[in-house]
């Protein structure tokens, strides 16, 4: 598998720009739940891939936070070899068609890419759009890529959680030849991927598809399966030979204003859940979770879930949608291609404004949010200009609904039941040491319940990360001993 | 899926016991906590608390009134079907003390709570007084059970029509005003209910606490449908809950929170009568 295609002596296509994707129309994507970009076809991934010029130093590898050998597999479409192709993303990544589609590859393998030179209006290569298209094409074609299964180790691993970093582990722990089982809270499996992210951002047959994969290569799901409360973390440490605590950060913040309490005021996870895991925009004939008939709704952040929640509430066809952040533009921490989509569909962004007070409608719901007007002043520690308020200049806006996306802290439910596991006292995020191994020997743990908030694709490289450190562990009772990579 | 029904008994009109195959929860699950279900793929998830449950044999307990869509949905299942989605044991376990006297007072559907907290508070070594209300006599679930267990046991019902007339919180009032010595009472029931309860031993200073139930979705503290406002702050009842100190709670805004999705909720259960008007007037349970 690891032969390297043969390098293209020249470059094939030399267009500065990126091969545009084709998106649903703004005006009729905000009536429906569909996915916005279309995604390029056969003929256009393999324009794009002809873009690549198989640069020496390979930024874009390194740029990866699972170290994909991106221009093999460019160079591979670039060959019309498809399958070729998947099978080399797949060495390092079975989840393309939703790691295409949620990276922020802005900020990681395009950032980087020798072809990036914005001041002379160069585009970096598609690659996360090609990646898509890959994975499109698996399902499409209906093929199952499997990577190769080592002997049975006899060894049996436990992943607590089903997110990104869960199933990133549970498919390099089955590789290796151990048998796994991964055990989550919810009823369905892929953590933020099905209860956070859109359908119209990532359908959500996509994600069960990629993720049955993982059954067919013989990993076992639990579902329904709150570990902590269905069975303690002890007793799956006895059970199992080692575990991965992959469980997320599951806790949203609030704002801490008056009024949060009111009706029509939810956490981003609520509204989010209601709509994408329970389905409640189809309520009432094809789901029974109520979503209220929104009129006019103020989401509070300008992160992804911001923007999740400002399109999703879109499309239950209020009459206005303002974003209110506190910061400004620059500071917007969301993909560059979800405050695109968010303006093109008519959100109404309002920054530098900072909530103050949620105001009762007089019959325990939301009337209206009052924001206080804010100016950048001197750079805080992180270096970014800190919001300061106007003095005097505070502006009411009139809604019925207001979703706060201001972030979310670690899942407690497992750590609440297992004092003894180490935690951080002031983020309550899980302690581990640098091969991702926690207070307690045979656990790990990895994504977001040990950064905190962050993105998919990192959450995947902890995944695996803690798996070739488990894999170590599991061999050779240490896990930092390289000889355990080779057993 | 699992989670197979073993045993149904209809307890009064439109309320139902089930006993469940589940066994990770009939081992682990305690006192106060509950469990979240699904009927189907569409399904949502509603929280119901555990009523009993039988180690052994690995089976729990859930008692639950046909109130909305998904409880009349679940109303039509029998012994030997399954139930498509059910996780728990979630919140957190009700503090049984020792050696004390503690009075719990249920109302309606919530006596199916106050079983397993007798059950509890007998087996830790305390007196135990329960006061059971209810509408009206055909309407009083789990007499016998609790009777069985308790020291004391005294029903009142709205309309008279068995035990004494009048409310539950009449019944404790006089209880404490006849000079039993209580060291804490434990109430579950409509929120109403459990306001006045609390109201009522509030000037008495005996320690109360009130099983919550706001609406909830996931169950796991990772949404906040089901926040409530105790002392003045925030917290969520699934995991912090759902039992708290009743004379902190917010009442009244939990009776405002309740009242949200009433429209939606009346709207979804008239569309499914629509589409299964057979159904429901077939069912024989109904209207028994
Ligand atoms: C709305 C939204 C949009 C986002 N958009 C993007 C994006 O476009 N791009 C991007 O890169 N990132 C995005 N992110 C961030 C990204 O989704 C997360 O960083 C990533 O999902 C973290 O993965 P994880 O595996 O650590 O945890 P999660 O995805 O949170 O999964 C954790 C899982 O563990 C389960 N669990 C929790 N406790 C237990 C327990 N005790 N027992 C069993 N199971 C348990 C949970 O139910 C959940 O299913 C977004 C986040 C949100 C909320
Ligand atoms: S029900 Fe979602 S946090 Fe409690």
């Amino acid at each position: 598998m690891n032969d390297t295609p043969k390098k293209p002596k020249k470059v094939l296509n030399k267009s500065k720009v990126k091969i545009p994707m084709r998106e649903q129309d703004p005006k009729n994507r905000i009536m429906n739940f569909d996915e916005v970009p279309l995604g390029y076809n056969a003929d256009e991934a393999h324009q794009e891939a002809l873009r690549c010029i198989d640069c020496k130093n390979k930024p874009c590898v390194a740029g990866c936070p699972v170290g994909i050998d991106i221009p093999a597999f460019l160079t591979l479409v670039g060959q019309k070899d498809f399958e070729g192709a998947l099978k080399k993303i797949k060495e390092k990544n079975f989840l393309p068609a939703i790691c295409g589609r949620v990276c922020p590859q802005e900020d990681q393998c395009e950032m980087v890419c020798t072809l990036n030179k914005p001041n002379k209006g160069r585009e970096p290569g598609g690659i996360g759009r090609v990646e898509r298209f890959l994975g499109d094409y698996a399902v499409e074609h209906n093929l199952d890529i499997m990577p190769d299964i080592a002997p049975p180790t006899g060894k049996t691993v436990a992943v607590i959680g089903s997110g990104p970093a869960g199933l990133t582990a549970a498919s390099d722990m089955i590789q290796k030849g151990h048998d796994v089982t991964v055990f989550e809270a919810l009823h369905k499996p892929g953590g933020v991927l099905f209860y956070g992210i859109p359908q119209f951002r990532l359908p959500k047959e996509i994600l069960l598809r990629e993720i049955s994969g993982l059954e067919k290569m013989g990993v076992k799901f639990v579902m329904n399966y709150p570990v902590g409360k269905a069975e303690s973390l002890d007793s799956i440490r006895e059970r199992f030979d080692v575990v991965f605590i992959a469980t997320g950060a599951g806790l949203p913040w609030f704002l801490g204003i008056p009024g949060e309490n009111l009706n029509g005021v939810y956490s981003a996870n609520e509204f989010l859940t209601r709509v994408n895991l329970m389905g409640g925009y189809k309520f009432p004939d094809g789901s029974d979770t109520p979503v209220k008939k929104i009129k006019r709704i103020a989401v509070i952040g300008a992160g992804n879930t911001a923007m999740d929640s400002a399109r999703t509430a879109k499309r239950l066809r209020p009459e206005v949608v303002y974003l209110v952040y506190r910061r400004s533009r620059l500071e917007m921490p969301a993909r560059v291609e979800e405050i695109h989509h968010a303006e093109q569909e008519g959100i109404d962004f309002n920054l530098l404004h900072s909530p103050i007070e949620i105001i009762d409608d007089g019959k325990g719901a939301v009337g209206a949010i009052l924001c206080q007007e804010m100016e950048l002043g001197e750079p805080d520690d992180s270096g970014r200009r800190r919001p300061v308020p106007i003095e005097g200049k505070v502006r009411e806006f009139a809604v019925d609904t207001v979703v706060i996306a201001i972030g979310q802290g670690p899942n407690p439910l497992l750590s609440a039941d297992c004092p003894e596991l180490e935690r951080d006292d002031r983020k309550g995020t899980i302690v581990i040491n640098d091969l991702m191994q926690t207070s307690f020997e045979n656990v790990f743990a990895g994504g977001d319940i040990v950064t905190g908030g962050a993105t998919v694709i990192l959450a995947m490289g902890q995944g695996r990360v803690a798996a070739d450190a488990m894999h170590r562990y599991l061999m050779t009772g240490d896990p930092s001993d390289p000889e355990g990579e080779h057993i | 899926m699992g989670n197979k029904i073993v045993y149904v008994k209809e307890l009064a009109p439109l309320t139902k016991l089930f006993e469940i195959e589940v066994a990770h929860i009939a081992e682990r699950g305690k006192a106060g906590q509950f469990i979240i279900l699904r009927v189907n793929d569409e399904g949502e998830r509603i929280p119901l608390t555990i009523a009993n449950r039988n180690p052994a044999k690995g089976t729990i307990t859930l008692v639950f009134q046909e109130v909305g869509k998904t409880t009349e949905m679940l109303g039509l299942l029998d012994v030997g079907d399954e139930i498509h989605d059910l996780a728990g044991p979630l919140g957190k376990a009700t503090e049984i003390p020792s050696g004390k006297t503690v009075v719990c007072v249920g109302g309606g559907i919530g006596n199916a709570v106050v079983w397993p907290q007798v059950q509890a508070l007998k087996a830790a070594g305390n007196k135990v007084i329960a006061i059971l209300g209810a509408r009206t006599k055909e309407l009083l679930i789990l007499e016998e059970e609790i009777t069985a267990l308790a020291d004391v046991t005294i029903i009142t019902t709205d309309d008279g029509s068995y035990g004494r007339k009048g409310m539950v919180t009449h019944a404790l009032v006089d209880l404490i005003e006849e000079g039993e010595k209580i060291d804490e009472v434990i109430t579950i029931g409509p929120v109403v209910m459990m306001k006045f309860v609390c109201k009522a031993t509030e000037p008495y200073g005996i320690p109360t606490q009130a099983s919550l139930n706001p609406l909830m979705v996931d169950g796991t503290g990772m949404c906040g449908a089901c926040r409530v406002t105790v002392d003045g702050k925030t917290r969520f009842a699934c995991v912090e809950g759902p039992e708290f100190n009743g004379h902190l709670v917010d009442f009244d805004e939990l009776i405002t929170r309740l009242a949200y999705y009433q429209p939606e909720e009346k709207s979804s259960l008239e569309a499914y009568h629509r589409c299964h008007m057979d159904e429901t007037t077939d069912n024989p349970e109904h209207g028994e």
